[in-house]
């Protein structure tokens, strides 16, 4: 096994789920989860791996729904998902240990929300 | 009659050589609960990602972490390089398994000492670090780094190792192998050390698999994972087998980084005798455009690297997975029911790198 061999599919929010149910019956591990911001919507990537096989289902949000916690499903998915919430404001309902914005202490709030600055030129901010 | 009280472990403790806050809760000296925070030392290095071009970020991947920073290099390139059409020489493919391979004993040498400096065991630590120090010199000799190696690039490497100082690598492991034998035999047998790991922390193979532990911390419980089975670099030509322990807890943690020692010593030796001659690396052809995850074996398990390309110099998203990162939901459960004298020892069992973690 290679890692060639990588798909990606778009799902809708409402079927995130049951697509991650099946995942975990099939024995699939967690491999990770995060979130890009492109363009004015956020894409949120789920990965799972099992003998190598890597599948990556995502998700496309505009950042104001409240996106359904897989902590019930994967338990350590928490770690993720208090990440994206401290670092892109990405709400998450039912999350099984909930940082409240604590994990990723930053003096600006959600700082990857708004990437706006994209270039060889000096940092705005600096 | 018990009583429950929180006691804030870290960011600052002896034995953390990172900052990580623990919020342990306490029924007498049983933990019942361990909550951790980070962002203490968040860097924000993702971001730095649109400001920089592709071939510049490398420097900036490397320096995520301070002990792996070669194989973050590496990943990063890897994964960058699938979306720029680029094949890298087959050279250069053995030179990032060599220097990966190095890395690997750099990190488990280091981790072994902070681990006996943790038991109190001051002559362990030493000599632990002693042979470190020759591992050092040999990826200082080759890359001009000792621990930020700047070899490593988009399309290859930037240096080639020459013949008679691949010669004198492979004599000089010789000298790692017998050195390593000393030391592991004190970690494998010494009472006290088994005294203070054996039974401590354990967890079990479901869990380890459930929670997605990764790493030596994944292979300590009887989850065989290894990425370096997929065969990037130069792996798919060498041979190994993954090493894998079946007890879960601080000991079997330190066995399975004590005999993966011996284990790049031989990716090492394998490396060094099949490299072949050839160009150590290509030019890309294109801007990358695209979406990759590139996946890895870092020393503390599994590594990925996702990048998104739109055809510019800039990419618009770097995402590091690192393995300390999803070793945490594992490190709240080991903890639990522990007692809090054992504290120190499980957390540094996981090899944590909090810098990586937070990125």
């Amino acid at each position: 096994m290679t890692q060639d061999d990588q798909q990606t599919t778009i799902i809708e929010p409402l079927h995130l789920l049951g697509k991650v149910e099946e995942f975990k019956k099939k024995g699939c591990r967690l491999v990770q989860m995060h979130c890009t911001k492109a363009g004015d919507t956020f894409e949120i990537n789920y990965s799972f791996d099992i003998n190598y096989e890597f599948s990556n289902i995502r998700i496309i949000t505009d950042g104001t729904t409240e996106i359904p916690s897989i902590s019930g499903i994967y338990w350590g998915a928490f770690i993720y998902e208090n990440e994206m919430h401290d670092l892109f404001g990405i709400r998450f309902a039912g999350m099984n240990i909930d940082f409240s914005g604590n994990l990723i202490r930053t003096a600006k709030k959600n700082p990857f929300a708004d990437p706006t600055f994209r270039g060889e030129k000096p940092c705005p901010d600096a | 009659m018990p009583r429950r009280i929180v006691v804030p472990f870290g960011p600052q403790h002896p034995v953390l050589p990172e900052p990580i806050h623990l919020d342990l809760v306490l029924k007498d000296e049983h933990v019942e609960e361990a909550l951790p925070s980070i962002g203490y030392i968040h860097r924000g290095l993702e971001t730095l990602v649109t400001r920089r071009e592709y071939p510049e970020y490398v420097y900036i991947a490397e320096r995520t972490c301070g002990i792996c920073s070669f194989i973050h290099g590496m990943t990063y390139c890897q994964a960058v390089e699938k979306l720029v059409d680029c094949s890298v020489p087959e050279r250069a493919l053995f030179l990032r398994t060599i220097w990966s391979e190095y890395s690997r004993l750099h990190s488990h040498l280091l981790w072994l000492g902070l681990f006996a400096d943790a038991l109190g065991f001051e002559n362990l630590f030493m000599a632990s670090w002693r042979l470190r120090e020759s591992v050092l010199d040999v990826l200082e000799e080759t890359t001009g780094g000792r621990v930020i190696q700047g070899s490593c690039k988009v399309g290859g490497v930037r240096r080639d190792i020459p013949g008679e100082t691949l010669d004198r690598m492979r004599s000089g492991l010789d000298t790692i192998e017998r050195e390593a034998g000393e030391i592991a035999d004190v970690f494998l047998r010494d009472d006290s050390i088994i005294s203070r790991t054996r039974g401590i922390g354990v967890l079990s193979r479901e869990d380890a698999y459930a929670l997605g532990a990764v790493g030596p911390t994944a292979r300590a419980s009887g989850v065989g994972i290894d990425l370096r089975k997929t065969g990037y670099a130069a792996y798919g030509r060498l041979s190994f087998s993954p090493v894998v322990e079946t007890a879960g807890d601080c000991h079997a943690r330190c066995i399975v980084r004590v005999k993966e020692i011996f284990t790049s010593i031989d990716l090492i030796r394998q490396a060094i005798a099949k490299i072949p001659d050839g160009p150590v690396e290509e030019k890309p052809k294109k801007n990358p455009e695209g979406d990759y995850f590139a996946r890895s074996e870092q020393p503390r398990g599994e590594l990925v690297h996702y990048v998104k390309g739109d055809g510019s110099r800039h990419l618009v998203r770097s995402r590091i997975r690192t393995p300390t990162l999803t070793n945490l939901p594992s490190l709240v459960r080991m903890l639990k029911g522990c007692n809090l004298a054992d504290v120190p020892v499980i957390v540094l069992s996981i090899d944590p790198c909090i810098g990586c973690a937070e990125r």
